[in-house]
């Protein structure tokens, strides 16, 4: 079907061969204003993995998502230009689901230049699907002075309602805060009333398509910003700027992998991983599998692999001393990996197994807190 | 008054609620609630987004002089779609089949393929800020002879509540939306063709009924006047009056502008002046709160300001009118100072302060800011330019009030209001699908029919078709129930009881159908339904209620309680003659409880009573 614009605005679909061209329209000028910024407020810089935050459909210039520079975003979000002085790395045009670890070193290396080129705060915007696992990727990779927040929309932003507006000022508020770690900043409530400020190895998003949809796992957010006041209030445990020393470890080992045990998994899936580096598992409960994978398991473990058990419950911590089948586990070589998140844990193993060649030190990295993703207390309930 | 000398054009677009299980986009129920039952409430800020073509639209931008927080009423009835928290499911097949017997109705042509549009509107009435919309048909025709230009389907946008507050049980619910050409010429063409368009819609059994579920909007204009499009006619009654009372309006700003050019009119600069120091001491209270009060002189405007142009409307409204989408309460204009606290005194020094000689008009507003004061009294000059220019009758949009007048409320929408839903899938009409739709019996046509074949009454017969309790009528005739039995009871019987304060709604079909069988077995008389629907409407059973009535009585033990009665009373019976049946009927039924036909009744008294009487000798 071919698509025809009316006057009134409305669309319909009609047969092509029904259609005749009267004319060709040359293709018009991208309209384009000249925002101007304020260079007394904070330098921040603007990483694009994916044309969120100002993107829509313009059919008399055929773009699409392409419009990503300063003047363009701050047309598209005024507010931002009240909080501070941009500059924008259009790094990537991805789908979040596309994203991989190659583009997660692109994107550590983009940030930590522009943190070493002077930006007090980084803002990357990120399709909401893969947010964690990358906020959790650059957790690792970069060892960050300022800022770096993650943001995104659950809604388009070609709609009046988008969530793109308040979440990308609240970004640039925590971006310029005193919090000095890789965060993923969203909309806290379904309100239009402020955005939480969680960890970039804490964070799950939980909903498919709710606003609120990120969520801290194992703690509260590590703070919150209030809209339309834009104030940034940091929790105790929030890591404060200047903390850390920048530092850019941009090595990953691509060949890991996370597989959820369901029951009645056959063991021959795991065949699958034989000379993966590392794999991830998300038991069930306390962090087990049927007694049936455990041969398998113990198979990868003495042929070189790491394997690391999660729970597939989000919340809480693995124990595998509890049964028999998490005592035979452990047996078969596998790790307890205390309460990560799955997913961070994924990350971790990638960036470790890049990193610490030694596999005795490897696994105790594993079970070590890096950057905030293990918990010594499990102080918090669901 | 000659309409057709006044160039009178207009159209109407009627909005209709459709009676689906579920809603457009989502899987809720199309049932409205009570406020209080609403079960959580949440808040957003709304934004205006440029259309695929890259514009604002116009009507938005107005919206958007002020920036507004919307709060949101939530029922165990409503879901994340209404919430803007969900994508759209896909669009309500079951709604689109009524769309299209709609648009068969009227002699219409589908589209091959329908695309889902959004139509920016940011009043908050819709959480996503945009109304989902549709073109279904185009092409249809109407009995005057004027045109249906199309149907389009649309959801229903919230309810307000009150100022921003807005209850989510409505949006979402299918509309129909049927704009015919500017084809009418006088306002009881356009009250006419509103019927019948009603009518027709009504015949397909699939429309809301109530208050509220049907609004006109209405576009009107005369030669040199404007296009103006009335919102939300509820009342069909109105329609005329509010033609009327438009084409009035529109006269007389021409006249106000003729006027106001022969007194060469003009308004001074771009920008009010700030004359709040002038207000410090004074005893109007809105004046005394306002942060900043802005003022503007109108030169030559004198009187034409306060002048009435609409049965409680005056050019200062519409100002007033314009001053609002800033925020403001309103405006004080000098056409009706002193008065609101304001003293002469203050008028006089007012006048002097902004050089205003007799026959011009100082405008004043009072804002909580600089900004908003700024905002108002530029709307003011924007108002009064326009009022003497060339287009003295500006286009817009505009919201009836209570009698059919008018304010206005935003300018009218444009193209640029509209941009595809990009996450509801197109759905093809194909020739297959628009061969199938059936279309169903006019309610005229039916009543007509009813008529013909019942005998019911003409008034009657249309009172039936149009009614809700048609399907159970039909069902009743079905059962063999006679036509003129169950017509009488559901239109006359029920709607007498109801005004008694009978909760009839409490009756089911299947009481209903319980009751006439009864009377159509002989095991109640006619006379009794009115007491067997008390009855049922207090709880009670159908089994139960005819026990109440008095156990059947044979012709033969009638003839004997009549004779014993009319025996009781000789007297009586001597002395009015045959204008004793009357008062004895009564007592009759009385003693056999509703059990015999009143009929059989009157017939036996009759006979008993000539009977009773000597024949008078010649």
């Amino acid at each position: 079907m071919a698509v025809v614009k009316l006057d009134s605005g409305y669309n319909i679909g009609v047969n092509p061969t029904a259609c005749s061209l009267v004319t060709h329209p040359p293709q018009a000028p991208v309209k384009k204003a000249e925002v101007a910024q304020n260079k007394s407020l904070p330098n921040l810089a603007i990483v694009s993995t994916g044309g969120t935050i100002a993107s829509r459909i313009d059919y008399r210039t055929g773009s699409v998502t392409s419009q990503f520079d300063a003047s363009d975003i701050l047309t598209a979000i005024p507010e931002l230009a009240e909080i501070a002085n941009y500059r924008t790395i259009p790094l990537a045009t991805i789908l979040s689901e596309n994203m991989t670890p190659a583009i997660w070193q692109d994107l550590a290396r983009a940030v930590y230049d522009e943190i070493k080129g002077g930006a007090q705060g980084i803002i990357v915007t990120h399709g909401t699907d893969t947010m964690a696992y990358s906020a959790a990727a650059l957790s690792f990779m970069i060892d960050t002075p300022v800022p770096i927040v993650f943001v995104g929309s659950q809604r388009s932003a070609d709609r009046p309602s988008s969530d793109n507006a308040m979440n990308a000022a609240c970004a640039a508020a925590a971006a310029t805060s005193d919090l000095g770690e890789v965060a993923v900043v969203m909309h806290a409530t379904t309100n239009d009333d402020h955005c939480a400020i969680h960890r970039g190895t804490r964070v799950r998003k939980m909903h498919t398509s709710r606003r609120d949809a990120f969520r801290s796992l194992g703690m509260d957010p590590v703070g919150t910003v209030a809209y339309p006041s834009r104030e940034v209030t940091l929790a105790k445990g929030a890591v404060r700027r200047g903390t850390r020393k920048l530092a850019l470890h941009d090595r990953i080992e691509p060949h890991c992998a996370l597989v959820q045990f369901y029951p009645g998994m056959n063991p021959d899936i795991l065949k699958a991983y034989e000379g993966y580096a590392g794999l991830i598992i998300a038991g069930t409960g306390l962090g087990h599998t049927s007694t049936a994978l455990i041969p398998q398991l113990k198979h990868l473990t003495e042929s070189g692999t790491i394997v690391v058990m999660t729970s597939q419950c989000m919340n809480g911590r693995v124990c595998d001393r509890v049964y028999d089948t998490g005592r035979d586990l452990l047996a078969a070589g596998v790790l307890e990996g205390g309460d990560m998140l799955p997913e961070a844990a994924l990350v971790k193993m990638m960036w470790v197994l890049a990193n610490e060649k030694d596999r005795k030190k490897a696994a105790a990295l594993m079970q070590a807190d890096l950057k905030g993703e293990c918990t010594r207390r499990s102080a918090h309930g669901l | 008054m000659d309409y057709k000398a006044l160039g009178l054009v207009a159209g109407i677009e009627i909005h209709q609620q459709l009676d689906t299980k579920e809603k457009l986009f989502c899987h809720c129920p199309t049932m409205l609630r009570e406020i209080p039952e609403h079960d959580g409430e949440f808040f957003r800020f709304l934004r205006a987004t440029v259309s695929e073509m890259g514009e604002i639209d116009r009507a938005a931008k107005e919206e958007m002089k002020n920036n507004r927080k919307f709060q949101y009423y939530t029922y165990d009835t409503t879901c994340l779609v209404e919430n803007d928290e969900e994508p759209p499911a896909p669009l309500n097949d079951e709604a689109l089949s009524v769309c299209l017997t709609i648009g068969k109705m009227f002699g219409m042509t589908p589209v091959p393929q329908l695309h889902i549009m959004r139509k920016l509107v940011i009043d908050g009435s819709n959480t996503s800020g945009f109304q989902r919309t549709a073109l279904v048909a185009f092409n249809g025709s109407l009995p005057n002879g004027g045109e249906i230009e199309t149907i389009c389907l649309e959801e229903e946008a919230a309810q307000r509540v009150k100022d921003e507050v807005f209850s989510l049980d409505r949006l979402g619910i299918p509309l129909i939306e049927i704009t015919t050409s500017p084809c009418m010429h006088s306002p009881e063409e356009v009250q006419a063709v509103a019927e019948h368009i009603g009518m027709v819609l009504r015949s397909t059994g699939k429309v809301k009924r109530g208050i509220g579920t049907i609004r006109q909007d209405v576009n009107i204009s005369i030669a040199q006047g404007a296009r103006v499009e009335i919102k939300g006619v509820q009342e069909l009654d109105l329609i005329a009056e509010v033609v009327r009372r438009e084409v009035q309006r529109q006269q007389n700003l021409l006249r106000i502008r003729d006027e106001l050019l022969a007194r060469g009119a003009s308004v001074e600069g771009a920008a009010g002046l700030d004359i709040t120091a002038l207000f410090r001491d004074t005893k109007s209270a809105v004046l005394k709160k306002a942060k900043k009060i802005h003022a503007v002189t109108l030169k030559g405007f004198a009187g034409l300001v306060g002048r009435e142009i609409q049965p409680e409307r005056r050019l200062g409204s519409e100002m007033s009118d314009y001053a609002k989408k800033c925020g403001v309460g309103g405006i004080f204009h000098t056409d009706e100072l002193p008065a609101y606290g304001v003293t002469a005194e203050e008028v006089a020094i007012v006048r002097s302060h902004m050089n205003a000689a007799e026959n011009d008009c100082v405008i004043l507003v009072a804002g909580a800011n600089e900004k908003q004061a700024a905002c108002a009294i530029h709307q003011v000059i924007t108002r009064a330019n326009i009022a003497r220019s060339d287009k003295a009758v500006p286009e817009e949009t505009r919201k009836m009030l209570e009698s059919g007048s008018t304010a206005y409320m935003r300018p009218l929408p444009g193209a640029d209001r509209m941009y595809p839903e990009t996450d509801v899938l197109p759905v093809i009409i194909d020739d297959k699908r628009w061969a199938a739709v059936t279309v169903p019996e006019l309610l005229t046509v039916k009543a007509e029919r009813f008529t013909r074949e019942y005998g019911i009454e003409k008034n009657y017969a249309l009172q039936l078709a149009g009614s809700d309790k048609l399907p159970l009528f039909d069902r009743a005739v079905r059962e063999g129930i006679k036509p003129k039995l169950s017509a009488f009871t559901l239109l006359s019987t029920v709607t007498e009881l109801r005004r008694e304060g009978v909760d009839v709604r409490a009756m089911t079909d299947e009481a209903y159908l319980a009751i006439w069988h009864a009377v159509e077995d002989g095991k109640a008389a006619k006379e009794a339904i009115p007491d067997l629907i008390r009855s049922l409407a207090e709880g009670t059973s159908v089994d139960a209620a005819l026990a109440k009535l008095g156990p059947s009585v044979s012709r033969s033990e009638l003839e004997t309680i009549v004779k014993k009665i009319i025996a009781e009373r000789s007297d009586f019976v001597a002395e009015k003659g045959k204008a004793a049946l009357g008062p004895l009927m009564g007592i009759v039924m009385a003693e056999v409880r509703g059990s015999v036909d009143g009929k059989v009744v009157s017939e036996i008294l009759r006979k008993e009573i000539e009977a009773a009487t000597p024949a008078k000798t010649p």
